[in-house]
């Protein structure tokens, strides 16, 4: 990726420490969009957007609010209906005793349903909130570098 | 025996290992950022691993298995909360905290809302969940060694302290993620080996020493059996039957032959039973006598039921406020980092939660003593040796017990790191050799403790610092992340609220233990009363005190959400402490 480490001095990452795998995209991205980087004008506007985010002008905090607002969404519905799922487990199993009775594979419903399956589960919800969560700062970032 | 010296050998070999991982790791350690963060440039794989080898501690490694054999089912839930505690973290806490550039819950505490006060008041809280976590760790590390070896409970529980702290001393935080990282693997594999051994025997079929269930489901000892109780216990009896006792029975002193009806009983220390073959297991009072009420879940009726609910939400909430689990956050470089490592942890954690639930269900089968004394923490410990009394059930008795082992080093070690480096920042200077000296002082509290209360399931311990982490630094973070109205005294009458209330709990809890009766549900599982209450008492008094609110809480907000290729994290520790060099940072990448 050293072709694509792009101009010295890039003002939107202040911390080359803090670089990783994003990198390459925005890089990419950068490599398309060298001329308008370059361009005296478009460099200010970088600069200024992290300026307005830092003091908080009414753009910088409708920015940052949005993202908040969107991330805490995301993490809400996720979470919220996993634990609803699972919270549901137990009263359903208090109301509907015969249903411990069924047998799957010769080991009963609930054991299974306990056991094994909210492992995969909460994985699974895990790594969606992960992508989610990692989409909405890309495309806060893109807004940002604009 | 051969067979103690088996597992006396491994467990010293575990020993060994952690000292020698710690003295790779601390080489390179001496400079405050190495002992409080490892220089925050461990990778998010390794980093995970060393979050899940402290976290599965003994109420993992024993406890749950323990559980599952006394209450079945309704155990389960336990490795559910324990592991979707990670995605509450996940989705809540984890980056926006990492971001936040503090080092400890009460760093964060001041820099999100500017309160010297709320900082010291954290503090106290920390220290208490973090020695109510250690104390059961020292507890079933004398169980261990008592169970194994026969050698006296307190030295377990001095060697495992002794060997913390050293290896703390030595190398703080770079020493120890090396060791925990190892320990996780190590202890899935003394958990994973032996139980795909014992299930092959289990499956194998009947005339292997398992127990008969008669047709009503009552579990029958298949030989003669004699207990001895260790502390007074409260029985109940399915069946009328016949025993021998010596001892005390309901307070009365007994000698002889007796002859028990359906009803609960009262045992004394040290009272002798012995049971003839084919006669009915008396159960711990509280669990389930019958095999058919053990396998189905919710038979407690609405207590139970509250139960359950109170334990979800302590342990789905109460991860995200455990100082050690956080402490291990800071390590990462970044918040996206934080977020993958917690990830990864669920992965990790499921992987392991399979084979203690296995153990637990088989080793009704096998050791229904256990339920009349209710020390269920020691199933895993001794099914090994009871399902096959031969070399090879010496070797997995061994190997499960060298687990065990690590399992109480890991989080201890992780236990005392998080509380050293809370007290050497915020009570003592915070420099290193403050560090030192405050791991050899939480040390010794955490010992006079485990020696003095009375000791309890593992499980249920830890998961009373669940609530009591859910009731106090759970709304403190989801607050102080997403909310901007949070102010310090609201935060501060909240922890006050809900942490008030889980310490009157556990008292209650003690002291009902110490006089024999049962403690009502409401304060074995106080989760679903405080949790709500301190949330509500946080929002309501921010609210009446919205003038105290931070003046730069927009500054702040956007530091924790801002994405970190904008570069607005500020390590707080950096600025106390000055940065470590890069070189050693690039060593750090390289080496460990």
């Amino acid at each position: 990726m050293s072709r694509h480490s792009g101009p010295p001095g890039q003002p939107d990452q202040p911390q080359p420490g803090e670089r990783d795998a994003w990198t390459a995209v925005s890089a990419r991205k950068n490599r398309r969009r060298r001329v308008v980087l370059a361009d005296p004008r478009g460099r200010g506007r970088v600069l200024r957007t992290i300026i307005e985010l830092e003091e908080q002008t009414s753009v910088g905090e409708k920015l940052i609010r949005d993202l908040i607002k969107q991330q805490l969404k995301a993490a809400f519905l996720l979470g919220g209906g996993t634990l609803l799922l699972l919270a549901s487990l137990p009263v359903l199993f208090y109301l509907l005793p015969g249903l411990s009775a069924v047998e799957l594979l010769g080991v009963r419903l609930p054991w299974l349903l306990l056991g094994l399956l909210p492992f995969p589960l909460l994985y699974g919800v895990g790594y969606a909130y992960r992508r989610l969560a990692e989409s909405h700062e890309h495309d806060f970032v893109n807004s940002v570098d604009r | 025996m051969i067979g103690n010296l088996w597992s006396l050998g491994l467990v010293v070999v575990v020993a060994a290992l952690t000292f020698l991982l710690g003295y790779v790791g601390s080489r390179r350690a001496n400079t405050t950022p190495d002992f409080l963060v490892a220089r925050r440039a461990i990778p998010a794989t390794r980093n995970a691993a060393a979050i899940s080898g402290e976290y599965l501690s003994a109420a993992s490694f024993l406890g749950v298995a323990g559980l599952v054999l006394k209450d079945g089912i309704d155990a389960l839930w336990y490795p559910i909360g324990f592991t979707a505690g990670y995605l509450a973290m996940m989705l809540f806490v984890a980056a926006p905290l990492r971001r936040s550039g503090a080092y400890t819950l009460p760093d964060f505490a001041e820099a999100r809302l500017g309160s010297t006060n709320l900082r010291r008041f954290c503090t106290f809280f920390v220290i208490c969940i973090g020695v109510l976590y250690l104390v059961p760790q020292l507890q079933s590390a004398g169980l261990t060694l008592n169970t194994i070896t026969g050698l006296p409970a307190w030295l377990g529980a001095v060697a495992v302290t002794v060997i913390v702290a050293v290896n703390v001393l030595g190398g703080g935080m770079r020493a120890i993620t090396l060791v925990q990282a190892f320990q996780y693997w190590g202890k899935l594999f003394a958990i994973a080996a032996p139980t795909f051994v014992l299930f092959t025997v289990f499956l194998a079929g009947p005339g292997n020493g398992a127990q008969g269930v008669d047709e009503g489901g009552v579990l029958r000892f298949h030989q003669d059996v004699e207990v001895t109780t260790a502390e007074q216990v409260r029985v109940r009896v399915a069946e009328p039957m016949e025993l021998t006792v010596t001892g005390t029975v309901n307070g009365a002193p007994a000698n002889g032959h007796a002859y028990w009806d359906v009803g609960t009983y009262t045992l004394g220390k040290h009272t002798e039973l012995r049971f003839a073959k084919g006669s009915p297991v008396p159960v711990v009072e509280g669990s389930p006598t019958g095999n058919e009420q053990w396998l189905r879940p919710q038979t407690g009726g609405l207590g139970g039921l509250f139960e359950t609910y109170s334990l979800i939400f302590a342990t789905f909430l109460g991860t995200m406020g455990l100082p050690h689990v956080l402490v291990r956050f800071y390590t990462n470089p970044d918040g996206r980092a934080a977020r993958r490592t917690a990830l990864h942890v669920m992965y990790l954690l499921g992987l392991f939660y399979l084979f203690p639930t296995v153990l637990g269900v088989i080793s009704r089968q096998y050791l229904p003593q256990l339920l009349v004394t209710g020390k269920t923490d020691a199933a895993v410990l001794l099914l090994p040796e009871t399902m096959q009394p031969n070399l090879l059930g010496q070797v997995l008795g061994a190997v499960v017990a060298a687990g065990a082992f690590a399992a109480f080093l890991s989080t201890s070690s992780g236990l005392v790191v998080s509380v050293a480096g809370v007290v050497s920042t915020d009570i003592l200077p915070g420099k290193v050799r403050d560090f030192r000296w405050a791991t050899v002082l939480t040390g010794a509290v955490a010992i006079g403790l485990a020696l003095l209360l009375p000791r309890g399931d593992a499980s249920l311990t830890v998961a009373m610092s669940f609530a009591l982490a859910a009731s106090t630094f759970c709304p403190l973070l989801l607050l102080g992340i997403w909310w901007r109205g949070l102010t310090w005294v609201g935060a501060m009458a909240g922890m006050l609220v809900g942490g008030g209330l889980v310490l009157t709990a556990l008292a209650v809890n003690v002291v009902s233990t110490l006089s024999g009766w049962v403690p009502p549900a409401l304060s074995s599982q106080p989760a679903l009363v405080t949790v709500p209450a301190a949330f509500l008492t946080m929002v309501m008094i921010s609210k009446l005190t919205g003038r105290r609110r931070p003046d730069d809480v927009n500054q702040i907000l956007l530091r924790l959400h801002a994405p970190d290729p904008l570069g607005f994290m500020r390590d707080r520790d950096v600025q106390r402490f000055g940065p470590a060099e890069d070189e050693k940072r690039a060593e750090v990448n390289r080496g460990l």
